[in-house]
């Protein structure tokens, strides 16, 4: 026997080539892919919670409009709200806006205006809710109203409403986007497996006449492809990470803008894209290798 | 090999390793390459195909290894029609049929050791029982000393040999060999003829085509003639073997 072939320590070689001139292309489209969808992830992550804390602290408070009746002046009419409204259950605590806060709201569409007491401005009460069980805009109306007091009570469910829908959409933009990059890497896995299925005919040819099962042959190609979208993702999840980290050391717990704000947990999404490549270049690997070999056969 | 009429029993058909009746065979639209091919192969019986260039040796022999189907007639495997045979049950068949093709197809990126171990490691051996067999069966055929070769490196005898050695390693019922000396000098070609002898006296049922008409006559075996897509069977044409 061979002196340079050690039989105590042969063990099977790969069927495919370990290596392929056109993996460090596929790696690279790849790992730009998952690169992007790690983004995609991270930002429709940080849009959510944006979305969610605007929606916390509108829910969270409610404004009421004080209109003064008879000879009481606008002041005592929103002090008198606020008394009534604080005993409501659901309210943690009920305020009267100031009135040199009243006049800074107007400011900008008034100007300089140097006595309030000549302009019918109604009064603001800012009532706090409780978080668990809030109090809702019906019932503050109605116990205004009971205790004579002329007021609109605006819970903001306008707003929350609004806020509510643009964050829908941005998480439905974000899977949308999810998706095609999903359907572009399992594409680009099917043109890679039909070239390496192409080239490496010989042993697909080999396998066959030798008497393997198509699902055989097919797994070949199922696990190389499935590696080398793993090493991809990888890559690209590495990539957004680094991305991601960089803006939360930069930009703090806001991100770049308000509008995404980065937490140090939200770099978790990238986790499992290694394996998502994988898995999709295996089901795409398959179905395709599937196909191949049943048409040669 | 006998020359049995269409309508032969099922007893007959299961006897015999392959059965052609009434086969033809063209590729696509293209003119017949064979013609209404009746024959049937017992077990441990040895034939050798003839016939000139073109004359459908290669397609005849495609045809027995699954590679082609017929365009006409029905042929038999181990007593059963290939025609019924599924994508489920068609490797099994294969599994049975040891095959050197004329243009080898070993695979260049694995070693001889592990070219030769292929067959065995699809039918899903154990590496640790089956790599002591392979070695031996490399050692038979001459390449105890060139295991860990890549098919590359080797010599064109080496390589016949190589794969004679994967033709065989899972002992198959029926060898066929697609000219099989076509490439190796005289000697060579002797010692190759010797290994399939003696596949045969182990019970091998051993079909050959080659354009060798030398080895024929000295062979003593049966031929198979292909002439013009036609085929008529030959008695031996010349001593025993070798």
């Amino acid at each position: 026997m061979s002196e340079l072939f050690d039989l105590a320590r042969w063990r099977p070689a790969p069927l495919l080539p370990e290596r392929d001139a056109r993996d460090g292309s596929l790696i690279f489209v790849v790992a730009v892919l998952c690169f992007l969808a790690c983004l995609t992830a991270m930002g429709v992550i940080a849009a959510g919670r944006a979305a969610g804390g605007w929606t916390g602290q509108l829910t969270g408070e409610a404004t009421v409009i004080v209109r003064p009746q008879g000879g009481e002046t606008p002041d005592a009419a929103a002090a008198r709200a606020a008394e009534v409204l604080a005993d409501v259950p659901g309210v943690t605590e009920a305020r009267a806006l100031e009135p040199a806060k009243a006049y800074d709201l107007i400011r900008p569409w008034m100007g300089d205006v140097s006595d309030l007491a000549d302009l019918p401005v109604p009064r603001l009460v800012t009532v706090t809710l409780d978080a668990k069980h809030p109090a809702n805009a019906r019932t503050l109306g109605r116990t205004l109203k009971a205790q004579g007091v002329d007021a609109t009570v605006d819970d903001h469910s306008l707003w929350i409403k609004d806020i509510r829908r643009a964050g829908e959409v941005v998480r439905w933009l974000g899977a949308g986007v999810f998706a095609l990059i999903a359907g572009a890497a399992a594409a680009v896995v099917a043109f890679a497996t039909r070239a390496g299925l192409a080239a490496r005919r010989d042993v697909v040819e080999v396998l066959h006449l030798a008497g393997a099962e198509d699902s055989y042959i097919a797994r070949l190609f199922q696990l190389r492809f499935a590696r080398v979208a793993g090493l991809a993702g990888l890559i690209g999840a590495a990539g957004a990470g680094l991305v991601a980290a960089i803006l939360r050391l930069l930009g703090g717990g806001e991100g770049l803008t308000p509008a995404l704000p980065l937490a140090w947990g939200d770099l978790a999404a990238v986790l499992p894209c290694p394996l998502l490549a994988a898995l999709v270049a295996a089901v795409a690997a398959q179905t395709t290798a599937m196909k191949l070999i049943g048409d040669m056969r | 090999m006998s020359r049995k009429p269409l309508a032969a029993s099922a007893t007959q058909i299961a006897d015999d390793v392959v059965r052609f009746d009434d086969v033809s065979m063209r590729y696509g639209r293209g003119p017949e390459v064979l013609t209404d091919l009746n024959f049937a192969l017992a077990p441990g019986s040895f034939h050798f195909v003839t016939g000139p260039s073109g004359a459908g040796k290669s397609t005849l022999l495609k045809l027995i290894y699954l590679a082609a189907r017929p365009s006409k007639g029905l042929v038999h495997l181990f007593g059963q029609d290939v025609a019924r045979a599924t994508a489920r049950t068609r490797p099994y068949l294969r599994r049975r049929i040891g095959v050197v093709f004329q243009d080898l197809l070993l695979l260049d990126h694995l070693s001889a050791f592990d070219n030769a171990a292929l067959p065995l490691r699809i039918a899903g051996g154990d590496p640790a029982q089956y790599r002591a067999d392979v070695a031996e069966l490399l050692s038979w055929v001459g390449l105890g000393e060139r295991m860990h070769a890549m098919p590359a490196t080797l010599a064109g005898g080496e390589k016949q040999r190589l794969a004679i050695a994967r033709a065989v390693v899972n002992r198959p019922e029926i060898l066929l060999a697609d000219e099989p000396t076509a490439n190796v000098d005289h000697d060579m070609a002797l010692r190759i003829f010797r290994l399939f002898v003696e596949l045969n006296r182990l019970g091998t049922t051993v079909v050959i085509a080659t354009h060798d008409t030398d080895l024929v006559a000295r062979s003593g075996r049966p031929m198979l003639h292909l002439d013009g897509g036609r085929l008529t069977l030959r008695p031996p044409a010349g001593p025993s073997a070798p």
